[in-house]
């Protein structure tokens, strides 16, 4: 086989996507086709579907749909971390059941991690799963979980030790969500949304087959999936976005969007926005107020470091060096960005800061902005926790003493609120 | 636009890195500071004989070695990290750009080669006793006379002014006012009129002198009236240069704040441990990475002659300026008492951190032409 270039690559799916894209397809039938073409997900193993190709390359194979507008395999949602974690933990059985489908957009997928009574502590979950004759029997609830209410499976951390340590008692399952034994109930948020479930198990079942790893490796498996949600985070964020062409593949893309994106359309306000500051700026003529001035700039400062610092740790990752610690600061930055673009939109916006809706600036946008920034500094691992695992996984600094990981689980101290 | 160093540059890195540590150690740093010359003229011989840094961004014809901007970078990163004691910035950065952005081409092959050399030190004189380094601020005059100019006026805050061989001087035509009549002009350091006097620097491990200029001889530097493009675009190269000066001791001072954390011990267990030092140094870190980042950036965009260069530039002064300062404050406060005293080297850099704050414009200076540029950067982003 000849050496694999950016020129080849781009060639190559240039060529395979001018004979074979056709607008006029079904959304799942042109998919299937992708996946057989090995170019849904170019940077999977040749024996799953991809041809293994290297992330850089990857970006290639995108910039060429990209090009013509050609729809891709679908990637709202959680459903890629399902995939990696199944292609780095899964038996072969429960690759064959599932990527597919997850390439496809048949299946959503939602993460059971979290737990009302273990949020930062997550290796503290207390849902258990209990081995009944051939069945696992899941009980307990889990919480903040996207997606739950369209989801047909649930990547699950569950509980099957309760006298080992508590980091080796946890298991991971995949659970079929529509089924009698769960129910998802959505949890409101402070600006409105209701992005958010809560998810409740009794008596749920699970048939072996879907355990992933073995009984125990659960904590291990659940740190792979949230290694890829930190990389996500991390990484250059680009929100799918429909595009506005004839064909009906362009029409079943922008159902799945709207309804896929449903829960996360308010995801770029809690990122503060700092795109609007100047345009908002000029439109209130605050942007002749010199300490107005300050403070944008201040903004613009650390939302073109944080990108900056985003493509340095790319730029070292695609020349196969080990990553600087430019690599994990990206969700850390991300809520320095949002806080302060926050602030500073109220300075612009004034009294019409005190305004919602149609009635506030720009349609409700502002005022959104305004009441979504906390959650940015809470979902996948607070400021705090990100704090932590930079001061001791990068900085090497000694570990905090602890006093729940020296006795069995049923013994360390738990919560009694949640 | 390019985010990482090639292999060829982390090695140079690599080389400068252990030649400094070697050559400026804070004991050598402190003994420097204390005289009036502020280096040593055996490690500076090294540096332009052994290592040719002084000729690291000069193109080959005149006796340089032909790199840019992002190697000039690493060089002052270098030089920041291990705070020494040299009249780099003076010569190289300043007045070797200062000429090259200038000069004409006799000029270029005139002057540049004994800078590329080391044999030459030179520095670029622009600010004068209000401290501004805008076209504005420049009230010395330049009257023609016979074959030259004479000079009459007053520069201040000229780095190593007291000891380069040769300086380049910003004056103006006599009846002149902003960007108009601004020349760029060579004086040599022992010129009759020229009265030179070291200042009292809150950092002293930079040296800054006083010029007094009383008809002294000159010559022009590229053509009358001409300079303050050049002049301009020299200030952002260098303000360029000095992020990336500012974001390498900022590095050093976070490094030995961690340092220290995990070997002072209080309560029974390392200061480094609890959770309000680690998200100190947490935040440091990420304070002085997101400089350095802007740094770089500026660099390569000095490299590309960038549209967004001067975006670019006052983005990366006043990352670096804010990191820095912060990172010096971090540090003391890391220390505890310790931090506030002499013996301890957190000073050493902690008042480079403030000098730097300053030089070549403040952060709320650099942020008000950040947004004054602002579509510059939108556009070169698209």
């Amino acid at each position: 086989m000849s050496e694999l270039t950016e020129a080849s690559v781009r060639a190559e799916v240039r060529a395979w996507l001018e004979a074979n894209f056709d607008p006029d397809l079904g959304l799942v039938e042109w998919r299937n086709k992708l996946i057989d073409g090995g170019w849904a997900a170019p940077t999977w193993p040749v024996e799953w579907f991809g041809k293994g190709y290297s992330d850089p390359l990857g970006r290639v194979v995108d910039e060429e749909f990209d090009r013509i507008g050609a729809v891709t395999v679908c990637r709202v949602g959680i459903r890629n971390l399902a995939a990696a974690t199944l292609l780095a933990h899964g038996t072969d059985l429960q690759r064959e059941k599932f990527l597919r489908r997850i390439l496809t957009g048949e299946d959503t997928w939602c993460q059971l991690f979290s737990e009302p009574g273990s949020g930062s502590d997550m290796a503290g979950a207390t849902t258990r799963a209990d081995l009944k004759g051939n069945k696992w029997v899941v009980n307990g609830q889990k919480v903040w979980t996207t997606s739950a209410h369209h989801a047909q499976y649930g990547l699950l951390l569950a509980r099957t030790d309760w006298d080992e340590v508590k980091h080796k008692g946890l298991s991971f399952f995949i659970l079929d969500i529509e089924q009698a034994g769960v129910d998802v109930q959505p949890l409101r948020q402070m600006n409105g949304h209701a992005s958010f479930n809560q998810v409740f198990m009794t008596d749920a079942e699970i048939s072996p087959e879907f355990m992933v790893g073995a009984p125990g490796e659960g904590w291990k498996i659940a740190t792979t999936t949230l290694m890829h949600e930190r990389r996500g985070a991390d990484s250059l964020r680009r929100y799918a976005e429909a595009k506005e062409r004839p064909g009906r593949i362009y029409a079943e893309e922008k159902v799945e969007i709207d309804h896929q994106l449903e829960p996360y359309k308010w995801y770029p306000q809690r990122g503060g926005r700092a795109d609007l500051l100047i345009e908002r700026a000029r439109e209130t003529g605050k942007i002749e107020d010199p300490a107005i001035r300050q403070e944008i700039a201040k903004v613009l400062t650390m939302l073109k470091t944080a990108e900056w610092t985003a493509l340095r740790a790319r730029a070292a990752q695609d020349q196969g060096r080990p990553q600087g610690p430019e690599g994990s600061l990206g969700k850390l930055a991300a809520s320095n960005v949002a806080r302060a673009a926050a602030r500073v939109h109220t300075e612009i916006a004034g009294a019409d800061a005190m305004l919602t809706g149609e009635d506030g600036p720009m349609e409700g946008v502002i005022a959104e902005v305004l009441i979504s920034v906390p959650a940015i500094s809470i979902a996948g691992g607070t400021d705090e926790i990100q704090r932590n695992i930079i001061a001791e996984r990068v900085l090497k600094m000694p570990k905090e003493t602890r006093v729940d990981t020296d006795r069995p689980f049923r013994d360390v101290p738990r919560n009694t609120v949640s | 636009m390019q985010f990482s160093f090639t292999e060829e540059q982390e090695e140079f890195r690599g080389i400068l890195r252990r030649f400094l540590e070697d050559k400026s150690p804070t004991t050598e740093v402190r003994r420097l500071m204390e005289t009036d010359e502020g280096y040593d003229p055996e490690v500076w011989r090294q540096i332009c004989q052994n290592l040719g840094l002084t000729a690291v961004h000069i193109p080959e014809e005149y006796g340089g070695q032909g790199f840019g901007f992002v190697e000039l970078g690493i060089v002052v990163e270098e030089m920041g990290r291990a705070l020494l004691c040299a009249p780099y910035f003076a010569s190289t950065v300043l007045a070797a750009t200062a000429i090259l952005n200038a000069g004409t081409e006799e000029q270029k092959q005139t002057l540049l080669p004994d800078i590329a050399s080391g044999k030459t030190i030179a520095t670029l004189a622009f600010a004068e006793d209000d401290g501004r380094t805008g076209s504005d601020g420049v009230a010395m005059t330049a009257a023609a006379s016979g074959d030259g100019f004479t000079l009459d006026g007053h520069k201040s805050f000229v780095l190593d002014g007291h000891t380069a061989g040769l300086i380049v001087v910003l004056a103006r035509t006599p009846g002149t006012a902003g960007d108009e009549g601004l020349s760029l002009f060579a004086v040599k350091g022992d010129a009759p009129g020229l009265d030179r006097s070291l200042l009292q620097t809150l950092d002293p491990t930079r040296k800054q002198a006083r010029l007094a200029f009383k008809n002294v001889e000159a010559q022009l530097i590229g053509d009358e009236g001409t300079a303050a493009a050049p002049m301009a675009k020299t200030l952002d190269q260098a303000t360029a240069c000095l992020a990336n000066e500012m974001v390498g001791g900022a590095e050093r001072l976070r490094e030995s704040a961690l340092e220290y954390s995990q070997l002072r011990v209080q309560f029974g267990r390392a200061i480094g441990s609890f959770q309000a030092i680690k998200h100190r140094s947490a935040d440091m870190l990420l304070e002085v990475e997101m400089a350095k980042s802007a740094a770089y950036y500026a660099t390569a965009a000095a490299d590309d002659d960038a549209e967004n260069l001067i975006p670019a530039v006052s983005l990366a002064k006043a990352a670096a300026a804010d990191a820095y300062t912060q990172a010096a404050i971090t540090t003391v406060q890391m220390h505890g008492g310790i931090g506030f005293t002499w013996d301890n080297d957190t000073h050493l850099w902690f008042k480079r951190a403030k000098s730097s704050e300053v030089f070549l414009g403040t952060a709320n200076e650099h942020r008000e032409r950040l947004i004054e540029n602002w579509d510059a950067m939108e556009r070169s982003a698209a």
